[in-house]
């Protein structure tokens, strides 16, 4: 048999190759991953439960928590109507300068948060024109909730558009225009037909986005001034425990914010079956 | 006239879909807009609907001015090839779509839905979703859809085109009948030639952007306009430069009145038909016989025969085109 016998070394190489290759991606993803996360649990929870709890409902916790929150779901807000709004255009229209903007909405990935922050701060720092503007009329946007809100959006940017536009392209437009056909006025369409169809899709992107945000930090830090209990977000509270050798809160905040991501990102895996369905 | 289509041109870039189109579709009957692919059919239903706008020309339905009206306010039926089913929706909820949209009492949706369903034999599917039919199941429920808002005119965009052949053959045949029942306005594109012939009241012949010919069926069978609709309806063969259907040639042993001697080349049996094919004038042709009149003939390749044009019915006076 001699195919048997040339077939069986062959066997046995791709199986060796495959194990080895397994253990150097586990591994190195051990070493990258999964010992640092591990060490923050053990880190967190060393001297039990108690410490942990103290610091996570310290006022400048629960503060800074709630300032995560806000930011991150204004952020998420903005980003789904934006999101939808420009996939739609991306899609269904043909327009000049439609590479352009397509290349645009990748932009915030390209650049550094600290950019983005400091980019802001020019344009809408106290001191400039337009954010003068409207620091007079009482809405001051640099170091305060609105700056961060803005420097999260750009960071989060294409999440949502990228998400959508594959799956609206898929889907088609006939389905809207037999609704078309049917009376429905194109809002109608959109409404009842258009949105189920992206709907998984939509989902999956807003809570990448709210991933994102939730953990934001180079772009927040430089907009925000870092006022503990005003603009201190969980990610700055972390750093700034860190730094005044609070190493306790540093790390049940530390801890609490990869909770939170890992949360999402069962929700994630739990939401993309349906998607491709 | 229910929908009046008047110099109606469509352009696509530099590609000319629409050349000024004039066409009239009668009130109640069942048209076929027939032509090749990118002939310009599909683009004039769509049209019609309010899914494309003309570049210039004029469409009026039922007597409405509808050239600037958007497709809400046509109140036409639209169904797409591929169905366009509301995935995320049961069948019952697809046809209700239309009258939901009109805010119509939810007991009347009922009873209409629920008829139509019947009309279409869907009765026992209505709790399914698109997903669970089969190709000509999702097919008659877009047909339901569009028939639940009671539309003035019915547009089939090429029905049958994503379904295999015997699927086919029997949804062509049951739209007729249903047609029969409901009687309301239908136009519908194919590039089917015997599925127009075997459906349609009237055909529209459309290729390049361009009407080729409109009538009855057998007018555009018997008497095309020219060789482009004559070839596109049915199988032709030449006889001394001219086209000619193959079944219309008659095949003698004997020289008679205006036969011209002929070679047998090859006898193809196709069941009940027997292809002659022959060398005459020393070009290549075919006449189309039946089984029986084969035997009698004898035919074999290599003998003479002797070929003229046949006469098939007293009103039918020309059998050759008039290109």
């Amino acid at each position: 048999m001699p195919e048997l016998s040339s077939a069986a070394p062959k066997v046995a190489a791709s199986t060796v190759s495959k194990v080895a290759l397994r253990s150097v991606a586990l591994t190195y993803l051990f070493f990258l991953l999964v010992l640092p996360l591990l060490l923050i649990c053990w880190r967190t929870f060393d001297h039990g439960l108690t410490p942990v709890w103290t610091a996570l409902s310290s006022a400048s916790a629960l503060h800074a928590f709630k300032v995560t929150v806000i930011v991150a779901v204004l952020a998420v807000a903005l980003n789904t109507v934006f999101g939808v709004g420009v996939a739609i255009l991306l899609v269904r229209h043909d327009f000049p300068g439609k590479r352009v903007l397509n290349a645009f909405i990748d932009l915030p990935l390209a650049v550094s948060p600290v950019v983005v922050g400091l980019a802001l701060v020019l344009v809408y720092g106290n001191t400039t024109a337009l954010g003068g503007w409207f620091s007079d009329h009482g809405f001051p946007i640099i170091f305060s909730i609105p700056g961060m809100v803005l420097a999260t959006v750009f960071v989060s940017l294409p999440l949502i558009v990228r998400a959508v536009a594959p799956v609206l392209a898929e889907v088609g437009v006939e389905q809207e225009q037999a609704a078309w056909t049917l009376g429905a006025s194109p809002w109608a369409a959109f409404r009842r037909i258009t949105l189920p169809a992206i709907r998984w899709a939509l989902a999956y992107g807003m809570v990448l986005a709210l991933a994102r945000s939730l953990g934001e930090y180079g772009a927040v830090a430089v907009v925000s001034g870092r006022l503990v209990d005003q603009t201190q977000t969980l990610t700055l509270f972390v750093e700034e425990r860190y730094q005044n050798f609070d190493q306790a809160a540093a790390y049940a905040a530390s801890f609490a914010l990869a909770f939170l991501a890992v949360v999402i990102l069962l929700l994630i895996k739990f939401l993309r079956p349906k998607d491709s369905a | 006239m229910a929908i009046d289509a008047a110099h109606v041109t469509k352009r696509f870039g530099d590609f000319v879909a629409l050349d000024d189109v004039s066409v009239d579709i009668p009130t109640g009957a069942l048209t076929a807009l027939l032509g090749p692919s990118g002939g310009g059919k599909s683009t004039l239903l769509r049209i019609i609907a309010g899914l494309e706008q003309a570049d210039s020309g004029t469409i009026t339905i039922e007597g409405e001015e509808a050239t600037r009206l958007s497709p809400q306010r046509r109140n036409v039926g639209f169904v797409f090839q591929h169905y366009a089913a509301f995935k995320h929706m049961t069948v019952y909820r697809n046809v209700a779509f239309g009258l939901e949209i009109r805010k119509v009492p939810k007991d009347k949706i009922r009873r209409r839905v629920t008829e139509l369903l019947e009309l279409v034999h869907l009765d026992a599917m209505a709790h399914r979703y698109p997903a669970q039919l089969s190709g000509g199941q999702r097919q008659r429920m877009a047909l339901a859809r569009a028939l639940a808002v009671e539309p003035k005119v019915l547009l089939l965009d090429e029905p049958f085109g994503a379904l295999d052949a015997q699927v086919r053959k029997e949804l062509r045949t049951w739209l007729r009948r249903l047609h029969d029942e409901v009687h309301v306005t239908t136009v519908f594109v194919t590039h089917d030639q015997e599925e127009a012939m075997e459906v349609a009241d009237s055909i529209v012949v459309l290729a390049n952007g361009r009407v080729e010919q409109s009538g009855r069926p057998d007018e555009l069978y018997e008497r095309p306009a020219n060789d482009f609709v004559m070839s596109f309806l049915g199988p032709v063969t030449t006889l001394g430069g001219e086209l000619v259907r193959p079944h219309d040639l008659e095949v003698l042993v004997q020289p008679a009145p205006d036969t011209v001697p002929a070679t047998v080349l090859r006898v193809v049996r196709l069941g009940f038909e027997v292809r002659v094919e022959v060398l005459l004038d020393g070009v290549e042709t075919w006449a189309q016989v039946t089984r029986t009149t084969a035997a009698r003939l004898g035919l074999q390749s290599g003998s003479t025969v002797y070929v003229r044009p046949e006469r098939v019915s007293a009103d039918s006076d020309s059998l050759v085109a008039s290109a």
